[in-house]
């Protein structure tokens, strides 16, 4: 699997989740994703972003264009070193908020990703990794 | 600071959210609506979100937010013009719009409000009379 592409960007306030949004629906025109593709992943890193300033005092997210054979991805990373996660499965439960969201960040980024991963240290931060395949 | 307009159409309030919407945003809406709500009187509120591409739980939840209120305040709340992809990427998120009701459009929307304020003035004709019997 080869990345083609990649970039990073800060995700402090509120605005630059506005500017997440726009930057992944950028690339994942580029890569050639349907509409409704583009839609699901954009949601999902809505979600992501909004997490790591609720949560994580804020971070940065990686885009990266993979090539793997004659399929094409685009996956996401967020990272942040706020307080971390304590029980990764009770924030992956649907509804579960800590905050006075709705619970469904998490939960619902991974239904709408291909591949869904989550590392977290309490103290140390957290790293959400997104992907999306063609 | 952007603010989100809201027109007034006889009994009703029209909100037309088309930008990339912020927290601070949300919150002046809420306000605004709740004011313009009680110094109208209206009945009924409506959501145009078709020129937004994306639902998150975060504009999810200020939908509800805004649809309780109303309610509150004896208001019912139509959401209008979400695009298929929007909706299709909602019911993966697992987000449910409770107490809202869609439409297709504005001018479908306002035929609901209509039939739904007919029905709830014909419901309070009834009581009235009742209580003429008594
Ligand atoms: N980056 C993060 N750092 C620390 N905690 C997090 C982070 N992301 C999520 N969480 C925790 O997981 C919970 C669930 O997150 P989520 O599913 O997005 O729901 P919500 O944002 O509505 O609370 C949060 O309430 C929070 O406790
Ligand atoms: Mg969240």
């Amino acid at each position: 699997m080869e990345v083609s592409k990649s970039d990073a960007l800060e995700i402090r306030v509120s605005d630059d989740v506005v500017l997440v949004r726009q930057a992944v629906r950028k690339w994942a025109i580029e890569l050639g994703f349907s509409l409704v593709d583009q839609t699901k992943i954009i949601t999902a890193a809505s979600e992501l972003a909004r997490n790591t300033i609720d949560y994580g005092e804020g971070g940065t997210v990686r885009l990266e264009s993979l090539i793997d054979g004659f399929r094409k991805g685009l996956r996401l990373i967020f990272l942040d070193n706020g307080p971390g996660i304590a029980d990764i499965e009770l924030a992956l439960t649907d509804g579960y908020t800590s905050g006075k969201g709705l619970g469904l960040g998490l939960s619902g980024a991974r239904r709408l990703m291909s591949d869904f991963r989550i590392e977290s240290r309490v103290g140390d931060g957290t790293r959400v990794e997104i992907t999306r395949w063609k | 600071m952007e603010r989100i307009p809201i027109l007034r159409m006889g009994d009703f309030l029209i909100i037309s959210i088309q930008v990339d919407m912020h927290d601070r945003m949300a919150m002046t809406l809420q306000d605004d609506l709740t004011n313009k709500i009680i110094q109208t009187g209206a009945h009924g509120v409506l959501i145009d979100i078709s020129t937004l591409d994306m639902v998150d739980s975060f504009i999810g939840r200020m939908i509800n937010i805004i649809a309780s209120m109303s309610r509150i305040l004896d208001a019912e709340t139509v959401v209008v013009g979400m695009q298929p992809a929007v909706a299709i990427t909602l019911v993966e998120l697992g987000l449910t719009l409770s107490g809202v009701r869609t439409a297709l459009d504005v001018e479908k929307g306002m035929e609901l409000l209509r039939a739904a304020t007919r029905s709830r003035r014909a419901e309070a004709e009834e009581r009235e009379d009742g209580s003429v019997e008594e």
